[in-house]
């Protein structure tokens, strides 16, 4: 095996990959958010649509979303592998344990976590990116994409489901974020506390920000 | 005795490493609270004896904290419910008359049971044996001012260098990862510049019999940290990831 595969696939590089991918993940979370948070001006989805155009039409980005499936299929499967190599790691558990007494229960959830976020961005983008791509491809023409928020959220149970996908992301984002750092080495008295506020502030910001949008058009807010 | 405990144990007997283990449960009347928890399990042990029973194997050796033998799962926790100390010194006063407690070995694929409590820890062994040493020529100690470390530097390497490789942190942790423990053992060489010719080479090969060993990846909970005798920082974890990552992408180790 090269030195590059090798320590890739070491315990140590798995981590590497899961922090780097994470944190790619987390840039893309700020640009979504941000562009999503359009609608709020609620001029009928003029501003959304205006910046959904330029993200779905816009070669560099366009080119950047091929990174960004990767980075999710990355993050994905080293998870996955990461979560079966660990388990592999106490094949025999204890009859008796007290976690909680030594660590919070959502860093220790991370996989389940991931996997509720999985389920979600499978329902995700069968509503909005699969459609819109497809239709692109084919008729060289994007769908309506906040007509098509307007009517998919006047279903509660898809708003519920997706209030259920931010609330797994802000558990996933307020471990994630911090732990990246330390993945990476990152551990230094100058700059712990602001990653740890930013941390915890994005972890709460953006998953709001999201579920936000469901609940406004739901309840007509948004229009 | 006046204020003496009765206490129900539930203690994992296993006879050896291929055999199916299970729990036993045991009665002891009268607990001094000044015992401290081996001395409870000596008592335990005493009236196994004169009842012609096989008693409970575990590993101790210097019951004052420091030689890292001891290692008992007890009530879910490595070493039990108190902060910064080994089994030997839990006394029985951290438990109340009438209490159940349930005593569990190390629970890890890299430390197999060898007997009852008593793990096979030898992984550890050979990860210290992989890269955890400097090779010096021995002779004459050098002059005290002619190798200067700073004392923050000294301060950090000493605070690692507490780790007695009782593998508490292995227990804790969700994943059954050594992380701690290795990191320790590469920062208190990285951090002094007797440690420098062989610093790369240390990390890389120490990261990777950790990983033949079959302990898992670190999730960053903290679970080795908090439950660690010798209090030993996370910090070491995040100094182990910069070591190996930038020795793996510097080192002339092809």
């Amino acid at each position: 095996m090269s030195w590059f595969s090798q320590t890739l696939t070491s315990s140590i590089g798995k981590k590497l990959l899961m922090a780097l991918t994470g944190l790619f993940l987390i840039s893309f979370l700020v640009i979504h958010a941000t562009i999503n948070a359009m609608i709020f001006y609620n001029d009928g989805g003029e501003t959304f649509t205006h910046w959904g155009h330029f993200m779905g039409t816009n070669p560099i980005i366009r080119t950047l979303e091929i990174v960004l499936v990767a980075g999710f299929l990355i993050h994905i499967a080293d998870g996955l592998i990461l979560w079966k190599n660990n388990r592999e790691a106490r094949p025999i558990g204890y009859a008796v344990n007290n976690r909680s007494a030594n660590s919070t229960w959502y860093s220790r959830s991370m996989g389940l976590l991931g996997t509720l976020l999985l389920i979600f961005l499978v329902i995700h983008t069968a509503h909005f990116w699969i459609p819109n791509r497809s239709n692109q491809f084919a008729t060289g023409e994007e769908l309506n994409l906040y007509q098509m928020m307007l009517d998919i959220f006047q279903n509660i149970w898809v708003v519920l489901i997706y209030v259920g996908g931010c609330i797994s992301l802000f558990w996933h984002l307020l471990h994630g974020f911090k732990s990246a750092f330390q993945s990476l080495g990152w551990n230094h008295v100058k700059y712990n506390g602001i990653i740890s506020f930013v941390g915890t502030a994005f972890s709460i910001v953006i998953p709001l920000l999201f579920a936000l949008m469901p609940i406004s058009m739901y309840l007509g807010w948004v229009k | 005795m006046e204020g003496n405990m009765s206490l129900s144990l539930k203690v994992w007997r296993q006879s050896n490493k291929e055999t199916a283990g299970g729990f036993e449960n045991y009665k002891l009347d009268s607990v001094s609270p000044d015992m401290s928890f081996l001395e409870m399990f000596d008592v335990l042990n005493e009236q196994l004896i004169e009842e012609g029973k096989e008693p409970v194997a575990f590993d101790h050796d210097c019951r004052e904290g420091i030689c890292g033998s001891c290692s008992m799962y007890i009530n879910g926790r490595p070493h039990g419910p108190l902060r910064g100390v080994t089994v030997c010194q839990l006394h029985m006063r951290s438990f109340n008359d009438g209490d159940t407690i349930v005593v569990e070995p190390w629970r890890a694929q890299a430390f197999p049971v060898i007997k009852d409590l008593v793990v096979d820890r030898d992984a550890f062994d050979r990860v210290i044996s992989a890269g955890g040493f400097v090779s010096v020529n021995t002779g004459n100690a050098q002059d005290a001012n002619s190798l200067p470390v700073p004392k923050e530097a000294a301060d950090d390497a000493f605070s690692a260098a507490a780790c007695i490789g009782c593998g508490a942190c292995v227990a804790a942790c969700k994943n059954a990862s050594a992380m701690l423990f290795v990191s320790a053992k590469i920062s208190q060489l990285a951090l002094l510049p007797q440690g420098q010719a062989e610093r790369s080479i240390r990390a890389e090969k120490m990261v990777a019999q950790m990983d033949a060993e079959g302990f898992g990846a670190c999730t960053n909970t903290g679970a080795c940290s908090a439950e660690c005798p010798k209090e030993i920082s996370m910090e070491n974890i995040a100094r182990m990831n910069r070591e190996y990552i930038g020795a793996k992408f510097s080192s002339s180790a092809v």
